[in-house]
């Protein structure tokens, strides 16, 4: 029988199959933590007596609740006692249970979906899950990895198992050359749009074709990221050369990572392998995307007419059906979150933002998704390309995509974000989020309204 | 965590018709550094309920009435965004028992059945039957997996998971189902890992 990437990574971690009675019993390889979605877990093992089963392979970091800002003493501008108290309690559950933990003093700390593939610890073929939707992002590398709810998390503590069944299979194939000016941030709004913010539920999507071929990690990562965008559980590429040499040096990676990799390999789907739903686009068809409203799946290319349909939303949004988006006034630009928080992602912003200013009008803070992409954008010098221009540049942590941390929006601003998820009240109550790449973001910022960057003088390179 | 059995629910019902409710419309991602999960459902829909002054708006959520429901009738795709487990505990808190509509994000699904909390799926006959009688007094019967409406409005079945229909049914936790098989995974760890 021909398998999928999705079908062999699933196999390989069945401990009890499935029957129509129980939910197969699936094997952990790693488990992500970080300090929101863990605190009631670890309280329930306290409570029953149990110990953590395999802190070798659980790997916690703070991310959410954290200040981005660091006071002149040193100190952290903490947003609540309360959330001081959460970082506080992940850091010190990590010690008692002997879990490796990337606090404040690691250079690797940041957010778990960008620390994780860059100490390695995300593999091939690997089940990967975390209290977190966004754990999708993982799949970039073909591990499978999805979010879990706090329950479950106490479930992997316990035991290094869940209890699951296995969802349904998608592929969503793009072939074909993007145009010059779109990304991989286009790529999967357009996906989303196309499918549905529901259209993946009950799936996991694996993609396929040679526009993510043509990808590098960092691209694949942003959007392997989305699928929980478009209701998928996880999303996956096939590992691949650009795959195997994303592992050079990096601390966590195989020993011996050309036996490694031939096993990665040979994870590829089998060529005429089945699917439950198959969706097919065309790069070139694909332009920069915007949203318009509330969810991830109102997106539209960044020179069209605002569709109408769901009122609500457009109301939410202040925006007109019939009208163009592009002109749009903004309030904010933030550059951040696991979904585009890498370094590439930088230099984007920083290639359009050399020697130019933000307009007046806009506050745009930029927040890099860890500690190593922060020391690699300074040893750039593209800190200073973007306080040049008179942009923020922090620490890093999820920051504005969800502004757990305080980083939020006033109410009516209008956001253009990096990050995955415009629902109403997301980056601060009343706040309008309008999602975007890095470089429609960056070519926002100078003209403080929604602006095609392929319009600006360095957008189309 | 064990959870009081869940056999059959007779309530009226609360409707709250609009697609796509998200998670951070159950509970805004800003009361999520909570480290508890107590005390969630006076936050639950806040950004509906409360004006900028923290003041009660008139939304029904506030009525007395809606705090009588244990069962809530929701748009399409009820659920979707965060995996936070904090969702169906600010519900269930809130009081209640079960939500009924014609998807539900799979996340937020497999969260609400850890916790005794049934998210119904149902066809859309009769999803729109609930969104067009808002208040009326239902049945949930899940040893029958069967919703029964009044006024002739009919009865239909759904569908559950087995395993979390025996879960919910006999109050039953996950938690020590897995720890009992502990054997099965000491043998796949020394085999794979
Ligand atoms: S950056 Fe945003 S989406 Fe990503 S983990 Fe943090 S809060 Fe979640």
């Amino acid at each position: 029988m021909t398998r999928s990437l999705f079908d062999k990574v699933w196999d390989a971690h069945v401990v009890r199959a499935e029957t129509r009675e129980r939910p197969a019993t699936l094997y952990i390889d790693l488990h992500l933590i970080h300090e929101v979605t863990t605190p009631q877990a670890f309280s329930l093992l306290k409570e029953r007596g149990l110990k953590v089963h395999r802190p070798d392979l659980t790997l916690a970091t703070i991310d959410h609740s954290t200040p981005t800002k660091i006071n002149e003493d040193g100190t952290r501008p903490f947003v609540s006692e309360q959330a001081q108290k959460q970082v506080e309690l992940l850091l010190a559950n990590a010690e008692e249970h002997g879990i490796q933990a990337h606090g404040w003093d690691s250079p690797y700390r940041g957010i778990i979906h960008v620390m994780g593939p860059e100490l390695g610890a995300t593999q091939p073929g690997m089940t990967i899950v975390c209290g977190d939707s966004h754990t999708a992002t993982h799949g970039a590398f073909g591990a499978l990895a999805f979010g879990i709810g706090t329950t479950q998390v106490g479930h992997v503590l316990a035991t290094q198992s869940l209890l699951m069944r296995k969802p349904k299979s998608m592929c969503v194939h793009v072939d074909g050359e993007l145009a010059d000016g779109v990304s991989a941030k286009d790529v999967i709004l357009a996906i989303i749009a196309k499918i549905g913010v529901g259209g993946g539920t009950g799936h996991v999507i694996e993609y396929r074709g040679s526009c993510f071929e043509n990808m590098n990690m960092s691209e694949r990562m942003t959007v392997c990221n989305m699928s929980i965008e478009a209701g998928a559980r996880a999303g996956m590429i096939a590992p691949d050369a650009t795959t195997v040499a994303y592992f050079e040096n990096k601390p966590m990676a195989p020993k011996h990572l050309s036996a490694a990799a031939e096993q990665w390999l040979s994870l590829a789907s089998d060529p005429d392998c089945s699917y439950d739903k198959e969706v097919r686009l065309n790069a070139a068809d694909i332009k920069p995307m915007v949203t318009y409203g509330t969810h991830p799946g109102m997106a539209m290319p960044i020179d069209g007419i605002i569709p109408d349909g769901d009122e609500k939303a457009l109301a939410y949004m202040d925006m007109q059906a019939g009208a163009k988006i592009a002109g749009t006034k903004i309030d904010t630009v933030f550059i951040g979150s696991c979904t585009n928080s890498r370094i590439e992602d930088f230099r984007i912003a920083a290639h359009i933002l050399k020697d130019q200013s933000v307009a007046k009008s806009v506050t745009a803070i930029f927040v890099p998704g860890s500690e190593q992409v922060k020391a690699e954008a300074e040893a750039e010098g593209l800190h200073e390309i973007f306080m040049a221009a008179g942009a923020q540049w922090r620490e890093p942590g999820c920051s504005m995509c969800i502004g757990m941390n305080g980083d939020i929006g006033k109410p009516g601003d209008l956001i253009i974000s990096t990050s995955n998820r415009n629902f109403e009240g997301r980056q601060g109550p009343g706040v309008r989020t309008v999602l975007a790449s890095p470089a429609t973001a960056a070519a926002c910022a100078i003209a403080g309204v929604i602006t095609d960057a392929r319009v600006t003088p360095r957008g189309l390179s | 965590m064990s959870f009081a059995p869940f056999k059959t629910l007779t309530s009226k019902t609360l409707v709250l018709g609009a697609e796509n409710i998200d998670t951070d419309q159950i509970i805004p991602a800003r009361f999520l550094t909570t480290t508890n999960r107590k005390g969630l459902g006076k936050l639950a829909f806040n950004d509906w309920r409360y004006g900028d002054d923290n003041s009660e708006t008139d939304h029904i959520l506030n009525t007395s009435a809606a705090k009588q429901c244990q069962i809530l009738v929701a748009g399409h795709n009820f659920g979707c965004g965060s995996s936070r487990e904090h969702a169906p505990w600010a519900l269930m808190d809130y009081g209640f028992r079960a939500v009924i509509s014609s998807e539900i994000a799979d996340i937020f699904h497999a969260n609400a059945l850890k916790n005794g909390f049934l998210p119904i799926v149902i066809e859309a006959a009769a999803h729109q039957w609930l969104l067009d009688h808002p208040g009326e007094e239902i049945v949930i019967d899940l040893e029958a997996c069967e919703v029964r409406l009044p006024k002739n409005g009919g009865t239909y079945s759904f569908k559950v998971d087995p395993f979390s229909r025996h879960c919910l049914l006999q109050g039953q936790d996950e938690m020590d189902y897995l720890l009992e098989q502990d054997e099965v995974i000491t043998e796949y760890e020394a085999r794979n890992v």
